[in-house]
């Protein structure tokens, strides 16, 4: 309708996502003070410890990378394990050139770094959802999305970092990584092929776990895509047949 | 000890290499029309992905030195059964809620 009606509607957009995103603030909160932890554990500096929190915010490679230089692994060896924990991120960005392409080439770099597991997860399901969102909404949306989970990141790994040993290690806090990625994936179970996807994925995971350099995720995945894309045009085939 | 100079340089080539995956589809293609084929397949990434992280998180934890943990999985499968039952939150307070009850449990016992 008007100019301020179609200007309020990206913001009431970017509310939602921060809305929508609010359970994971009870994950990211234990897994960046943990990684705060054990980067002060493994002798780094608050400096270093938010420097790397803050250029790289993909904890799952942060781990990686701090581990592996714990053990005195060559530099190149531990950036390539921890990259290649980050792979998976390029299947998320082709699968939001659909919703978020359209948007400048600023703003497509500001949402990629910003791209985490969680946003993502959340948004596309949202997109999928609700076709009619328009693309400054869905760009707002993923905004509100990231813009919670972010600060977040940052705040609490600086929280970990400066608790340090205030937080024992028996608290065992690296278990909300696993608890985050199963609470993102039930809601994704939304068809046959879906299931299909998912239970290609475990089984894939446990057979490619022996690959080196954790390229057994990204194996996995791409299996899994596959067997979901497949089951999808099977289903169709079926039922155009019937 | 980690060697700052070391430290540095990973840093540094993470942040780069990071950015550069998740910049590369959404930054460099923009808004070209993808093909159909790509997009059936890109539908499926987010379910594809998951469960590959955790399953190996659930079996082989590097918090236990890979060794498999019972109450691990079994919270992992509460936190399932209360995603697909409640919601998101649902699943992440039955996950931990579990998990720590069943540690509090086994010390008890």
């Amino acid at each position: 309708m008007t100019q301020s009606a179609a200007g309020g509607q990206p913001g009431r957009a970017f509310w939602r996502g921060y809305r929508d995103c609010a359970p994971f603030i009870l994950i990211v909160v234990p897994f960046s003070m943990l990684f705060g932890v054990v980067a002060r554990d493994a002798g780094l500096d608050l400096v270093q410890t938010m420097t790397m929190a803050v250029l790289v915010i993909a904890g799952a490679s942060q781990f990686t990378a701090v581990a592996l230089l714990q053990e005195q692994a060559p530099v190149f060896v531990a950036l390539a394990a921890a990259l290649v924990v980050n792979l998976r991120m390029a299947m998320y960005s082709a699968a939001l050139v659909p919703h978020l392409g359209h948007a400048p080439l600023g703003m497509r770099a500001l949402m990629a770094y910003l791209m985490v597991d969680q946003a993502f997860a959340v948004a596309v399901r949202t997109y999928e959802d609700e076709p009619a969102m328009t693309r400054p909404e869905k760009v707002a949306y993923y905004m509100g999305c990231m813009m919670l989970i972010c600060p977040m990141w940052y705040g609490f790994t600086l929280v970990g970092a400066l608790a340090g040993n205030l937080i024992p290690a028996s608290l065992e806090l690296d278990f909300a990584a696993p608890v985050c990625f199963i609470a993102l994936s039930a809601p994704l179970l939304r068809s046959a092929a879906h299931v299909v996807a998912a239970g290609v994925s475990v089984a894939a995971a446990i057979l490619f776990h022996g690959l080196p350099w954790n390229l057994g995720l990204f194996a996995a995945a791409l299996t899994a895509m596959v067997a979901g894309a497949q089951t999808e045009l099977w289903q169709k085939r079926r039922r155009a047949a019937a | 000890m980690i060697d700052p100079g070391n430290f540095w340089l990973l840093t540094i080539l993470l942040a780069i290499g990071t950015f550069l995956i998740r910049f590369s589809f959404l930054g460099f293609l923009g808004g070209r029309e993808l093909p159909g084929w790509l997009l059936l397949h890109l539908r499926y990434v987010g379910i594809s992905v998951f469960p590959a992280l955790v399953t190996p998180m659930l079996l082989w934890p590097a918090a236990t030195g890979g060794q498999t943990d019972w109450i691990r999985v079994a919270a992992g499968a509460i936190a399932f059964a209360a995603g697909m039952r409640i919601s998101v939150i649902g699943a992440i307070l039955a996950g931990m809620g579990a998990f720590y009850g069943l540690r509090l449990l086994a010390a008890l016992l």
